[in-house]
């Protein structure tokens, strides 16, 4: 050990040994921390746009290329860089280049904590086409049903988010039914045992095809491929 | 912005996901502490007021990291700041109330290193909380720990008289206990999504 | 005098592996142990990233000590610690985002394993390089293997699996509770239980001995 002997006055170079120390280890620490971060960013970004990216390919099935849309103050849609930030909308487009759908994110409280999921809609038919859940903290073996639950996510192949005449609003805002006793299009059959967690689905479903679905079916021109390159 | 209202928040990180009975955070002065009920008592009521303080710095200190634009500093402040606040706070205490200090006081440097604490100021930035979200937040999870300690050391000031065989003794029948009550507080998820 | 180096040199490792394994005889660490253990893989990504920061501090820690006056060491232990566990969370970014999803915040809280500082406190800070590095090596293996323990019985029995290969048929019915908060504290009983077991019945072999 070189450290200082214990002393009754501290002497003005146990000071200066202090702060070199601590200064010293600071900005080695620092430099490294920073060298690490700049190597890993843009790995890091590139494996989060393309989980996104996989996500928006699984709710939009044939879709083989996506572009990402913001809404604009006017309500206009305008396309944008895919690691832009903020609210953003999904086009999926086909290998032809035709507008598949969109790819929606909605949120909501669960059982255990905030649910995130991603889904599709497709313009032809005014349908859902297929949810995946982004995140979630549900019971495993219950409350994660609805993220593999054949039977639930059959409910997503064609439901109904039509608009009214009006095309303000949904003509039927997505229901929760009990398992097993779906009688129509625009209903959500729950999962037995799962009850709180299908019934959140169900509602952060609602709550957003209400608000979305009005907003987007009359602009769908806008939602064309953007150009190579643009992004 | 997160839009999760305050009562939500409150009942989220006091019992839905209690910090020591479903996060496991702040397990060491869980298991160490809750032997005797007054001091379970007056150590959750310090970890409440740390979370508080350490809470209000972790917001102050996310806002600046944003505004310099270096998130990658997060972690390292967050340590050194509520390291150094609780130093200040402990101090501050001594000189202002020795009556708090004897209640609180040797408890203070234990929290520093307790795990919740810094769970907390990680979990509310993931988050995204505002301030008062932030506060609530912090007390919710404090009130939480607190609870979590109170009805541990109450078991176990109960289970001195029961007869317990050789092998359980110690920090395994202390482990059970605490996996019923982590099972009683299952009881409580749903409780944010029955609106 | 070298040969005596030696041995303590691997009893440094050996020790941190089996007789003050961090996990189950000193009962350090207890956080992520718990939090992060409710599948193998998970067990061992946490495990590994924790030996790693332990035996690069151990490192950095044991090589400084000269420098460092001991009225500040605890700032720059922390600091160091801090540092190498930011590293480890953007790398874990960087090699799987699914990974680092599981892990959670929990990866930062690595910083306040008590395991960590106090290996850097109670032995780096005070010992030389080579055996630093075998300490932080023993107790990361250690604890890791203590997290795989964990992490295996809790998948088994909650899951029906390990490191996500189905294990039993299809009629096998989950234990749902082992991977749910509350089993990883009945799994952790369940091994205390079982060293304490060991540990009476060898002071008792060894107490019939002696008499």
């Amino acid at each position: 050990m070189t450290g200082a002997p214990p002393q009754e006055t501290p002497d003005p170079g146990l000071v200066f040994k202090m702060y070199r120390a601590v200064v010293g280890v600071g900005l080695v620490c620092g430099l490294a921390i920073v060298t690490v971060f700049e190597i890993t960013r843009p790995i890091i970004a590139r494996n989060k746009i393309e989980a996104r990216q996989r996500a928006i390919l699984y709710v939009l099935p044939g879709a083989t290329d996506s572009a990402a849309f913001s809404r604009q103050a006017a309500g206009n849609f305008v396309d944008l860089p895919v690691d832009a930030p903020g609210e953003l909308v999904f086009a999926g487009y086909d290998a032809a280049g035709g507008l598949v759908g969109l790819a929606i994110e909605a949120q909501g409280m669960g059982y255990q904590d905030i649910v995130r999921v991603l889904y599709g809609y497709s313009f032809d038919q005014q349908t859902v086409l297929a949810i995946r859940v982004l995140e979630s903290r549900e019971t495993p073996g219950l409350g994660d049903r609805v993220e593999k639950d054949a039977a639930f996510l059959r409910n997503f192949g064609e439901l109904d988010v039509q608009l009214a005449a009006a095309g303000d609003a949904l003509a039927h805002p997505i229901e929760f039914v009990k398992s097993g006793t779906k009688t129509s299009a625009w209903q959500i059959d729950g999962i037995t045992g799962a009850t709180i967690t299908s019934r959140a689905v169900t509602k952060m479903l609602s709550r957003s095809t209400a608000h979305w679905m009005p907003l987007v079916y009359s602009r769908r021109a806008e939602f064309a491929k953007p150009k190579e390159g643009a992004k | 912005m997160n839009q999760e209202p305050l009562w939500s928040i409150f009942i989220n990180a006091c019992l839905i996901n209690n910090f020591v009975l479903a996060y496991f955070l702040g397990i060491c002065p869980f298991l160490g502490v809750s032997a005797k009920l007054a001091t379970a008592t007056r150590m959750g009521l310090a970890v409440m007021f740390v979370m508080l303080v350490s809470s209000t710095c972790a917001y102050g200190i996310q806002a600046l990291l944003l505004w310099i634009d270096a998130p990658y500093l997060k972690l390292i402040s967050f340590i050194a700041v509520i390291a150094s606040t609780v130093q200040l706070v402990e101090m501050f205490i001594k000189k202002m109330s020795p009556t708090l200090f004897r209640a609180l006081g040797i408890f203070l440097p234990l929290i520093t290193t307790n795990c919740a604490i810094l769970g907390l100021a990680l979990f509310q930035t993931n988050k995204g909380y505002g301030f008062a979200q932030s506060i609530i937040y912090a007390l919710g999870a404090g009130a939480g720990f607190t609870l979590a300690l109170i009805l541990m050391a109450g078991l176990r000031e109960k289970l001195e008289l029961a007869r317990t065989p050789d092998v359980v003794k110690g920090t395994a029948i202390t482990l059970i206990i605490a996996g019923l009550l982590s099972v009683c507080f299952m009881g409580f998820a749903g409780l944010g999504s029955s609106q | 005098m070298t040969a005596e180096q030696q041995t303590t040199g691997t009893d440094e490792f050996i020790k941190g592996l089996w007789s003050q394994n961090p996990v189950f005889v000193q009962v350090l660490g207890m956080c992520p142990v718990l939090a992060v253990t409710n599948t193998a893989m998970n067990a061992l990504a946490m495990g590994l990233a924790t030996a790693f920061v332990l035996l690069m501090s151990n490192i950095v820690v044991s090589s400084i000590r000269g420098f460092v006056p001991k009225q500040v060491r605890i700032v720059t232990f922390i600091l160091v610690i801090a540092s190498f566990v930011t590293i480890v969370d953007y790398v874990i970014q960087a090699v799987s985002l699914d990974l680092h999803k599981a892990l959670g915040a929990f990866i930062s809280l690595i910083v306040v394993n008590c395991l960590i500082l106090g290996r850097a406190e109670a032995f780096a800070s005070k010992n030389g390089l080579g055996r630093s590095i075998l300490d932080g090596l023993g107790m990361g293996i250690g604890f890791t293997f203590a997290l795989l323990c964990l992490g295996g019985a809790r998948e088994i029995l909650g899951s029906g699996s390990l490191f996500d290969l189905p294990l039993f048929g299809d009629s096998f019915q989950e234990w749902v509770i082992m991977v749910l908060p509350a089993g990883g504290f009945f799994t952790l009983a369940g091994w205390l239980l079982l060293f304490n077991w060991r540990a009476t019945r060898k002071t008792k072999s060894a107490g019939e001995v002696q008499a």
